[in-house]
């Protein structure tokens, strides 16, 4: 719990929550696959991560805007460029710099996979139907997400001796902040009772099944789930990497609050 | 060689409007004019991804940002076809791309200014890719059908680029006095080297009587600028910009508009690799293909072994 979070009391409240938390996680990995734009290792990845990178903002947007209407806020805008690192709610995996592109890979994978078992058990449960609309459609593109990055862990780990050392590397330093996706607070405890979030759990072995068999394949090395895992993002105790993003991405739209930008 | 008869045949072919295909027979010359075209062009689309993708990041709206990120991809995009394009002709991807990162192949000088402001963004759209839709839709009937293609493709994106680029610019235009002024900085700063992207004028352009001989271009680098400024008045008038030209007059008689002297030093100077940005553009490719080649040693790899079980 940090400083300045309060247990949200009515439905709707938890529901503006449970939209921050994933459009946060979105924006903020979008943003990273961003700054791939032109220089990635290839002209069919500067295309593919500019593709993921597009999806991921575009889920953000929505799913802001969404929570925008229910709070009488202007608009998805708010929450991107109006707020500090103290109240964005995302994971620390997705801030983390974009590293080489083993590292955006392993990241990608890690991120991906945990949304595919998340939004294939909220399409389930949610009973907000514009809610379960957007999780719907956007579950299509993560399919995709996880597709591209499972295969090029693949291509990495049982590709030349340096992929493999790459990759390996990147999912030794990614792991530590893997914990905080399966963390279920007060709030996410909550709102599951309310059918707006799910135990996660519930489906944490199946999500492990997943990671082990494709890096077995690889033929990488499964790090330790039980080691020191980084946690308190999700109520706004960052690394010290989401302030300069934060920093850059809102500096024109605060400069000038009055000015039309859309 | 290529003999008197075989370049009458394929003269006469021309003439007749008809399209070249990669396996008809071509002049060696005509294939080595499309080659430097073709990859000068796919090679555009590729550095023109970094002065862009430089306010991604720092895009002022969360429209603004994919509208951006979609344009950058676009650019991605027709690089590829362009270069599989110029595939057709018998040289390969690695080559062409080699040729402009280590060697001498060109690429548009506009792509040598920096983006300094978000309005940039906005001109680029506007100016840079309206101007490259004159230029495209040209060569989107040239005689080589490949080339053709792609530049038909590449046009109906590019006009999307421009209307979104013009729409935003409008929107700073008549926004508030920041917004005003990085607009008009912004134009004063491109509207130049965007007349420059035509080429020099057609006295000084010794490859283009052969290429509009060829059918590979149809109109002049003087015809298309003329064409390019007498749209681009209308619509800076329309939306309360001015550009940076007190030389700009209407002749009634002639129906155009006439413009002040273009800085052609500048141009050559540019064009040899003295810009303001050639050396840090040429850099920053460079790098994004060095730092990605264990990417692509590891691809090829992990081919060739899934290509070995699938045959044992």
């Amino acid at each position: 719990m940090s400083t300045f979070d309060t247990i949200p009391q009515t439905k709707q409240e938890m529901l503006v929550e449970i939209l921050l938390r994933l459009a946060d996680d979105r924006l903020i990995l979008g943003h990273r696959l961003s700054e791939w734009a032109g220089h990635g290792p290839e002209l069919e990845e500067d295309l593919a991560l500019a593709n993921v990178a597009l999806d991921m903002i575009g889920h953000a947007s929505a799913l802001y805007e969404y929570a925008a209407r229910l709070e009488n806020k202007p608009d998805e805008d708010h929450y991107a460029y109006f707020r500090d690192d103290i109240d964005f709610k995302n994971i620390a995996l997705v801030e983390l710099p974009k590293g080489d592109f083993a590292f955006t890979i392993a990241r990608e994978f890690l991120f991906s996979s945990f949304s595919y078992f998340l939004y294939k058990e909220l399409i389930e449960t949610v009973e907000d139907e514009q809610f379960n609309g957007m999780l719907q459609k956007h579950f299509k593109e993560i399919k995709y997400h996880l597709r591209h990055s499972r295969e090029w862990v693949l291509r990495h780990g049982d590709g030349t001796e340096e992929s493999n050392r790459r990759i390996q590397d990147a999912f030794d330093e990614l792991w530590m902040y893997t914990g905080e996706m399966f963390e279920m607070d007060e709030m996410s405890r909550i709102a599951a009772q309310n059918n707006l979030y799910v135990d996660v759990s519930n489906w944490k072995q199946e999500w492990k099944e997943l990671i082990n068999s494709t890096l077995e394949e690889a033929t990488l090395t499964v790090p330790d789930y039980n080691q020191y895992m980084f946690s308190g993002a999700r109520h706004g105790r960052h690394t010290e990497h989401l302030g300069f993003l934060l920093a850059q991405m809102q500096f024109l739209r605060r400069s000038y609050p009055d000015a039309e930008w859309k | 060689m290529d003999t008197q008869k075989q370049l009458d045949d394929f003269q006469k072919r021309i003439d007749n409007g008809e399209t070249i295909e990669p396996k008809d027979w071509m002049p060696e010359r005509y294939r080595k004019q499309l080659i430097r075209m073709m990859s000068q062009h796919a090679h555009s689309e590729i550095v023109g991804m970094l002065p862009e993708g430089n306010w991604i990041t720092r895009a002022p709206s969360l429209k603004r940002k994919m509208v951006l990120l979609a344009k950058v991809q676009d650019e991605a995009g027709h690089g590829l076809y362009l270069y599989s394009g110029t595939e057709t002709l018998g040289v390969r991807r690695k080559e062409l791309i080699e040729d402009y990162i280590y060697g001498n192949a060109k690429y548009s000088s506009i792509f040598n200014y920096p983006t300094l402001s978000y309005a940039d963004i906005c001109v680029i759209g506007w100016l840079v890719d309206g101007a490259a839709i004159v230029n495209q839709t040209m060569l989107a009937k040239s005689s080589y059908g490949p080339y053709a293609r792609a530049n038909l493709r590449i046009c109906k994106e590019e006009s999307f680029h421009k209307k979104q680029g013009y729409e935003m610019l409008a929107k700073m235009a008549s926004g508030t006095a920041e917004q005003k002024r990085m607009a008009q900085d912004a134009v004063n700063r491109w509207w130049w080297a965007t007349l420059m992207m035509f080429g020099p004028h057609d006295s000084d352009s010794p490859n283009s009587a052969e290429l509009i001989k060829w059918g590979v271009k149809t109109k002049t680098n003087d015809e298309l600028r003329q064409h390019f400024v007498d749209r681009s008045v209308m619509e800076a008038e329309a939306i309360g910009i001015t550009l940076p030209d007190p030389d700009l007059t209407y002749n009634e008689e002639t129906g155009h508009w006439e413009f002040g002297d273009i800085p052609w030093d500048e141009f050559w100077s540019v064009v040899k690799g003295d810009g303001p940005m050639n050396r840090e553009r040429i850099k920053s490719r460079r790098k994004a293909y060095e730092e990605g080649e264990w990417v692509r040693k590891a691809a090829a790899e992990y081919a060739r072994k899934k290509k070995l079980v699938k045959a044992s």
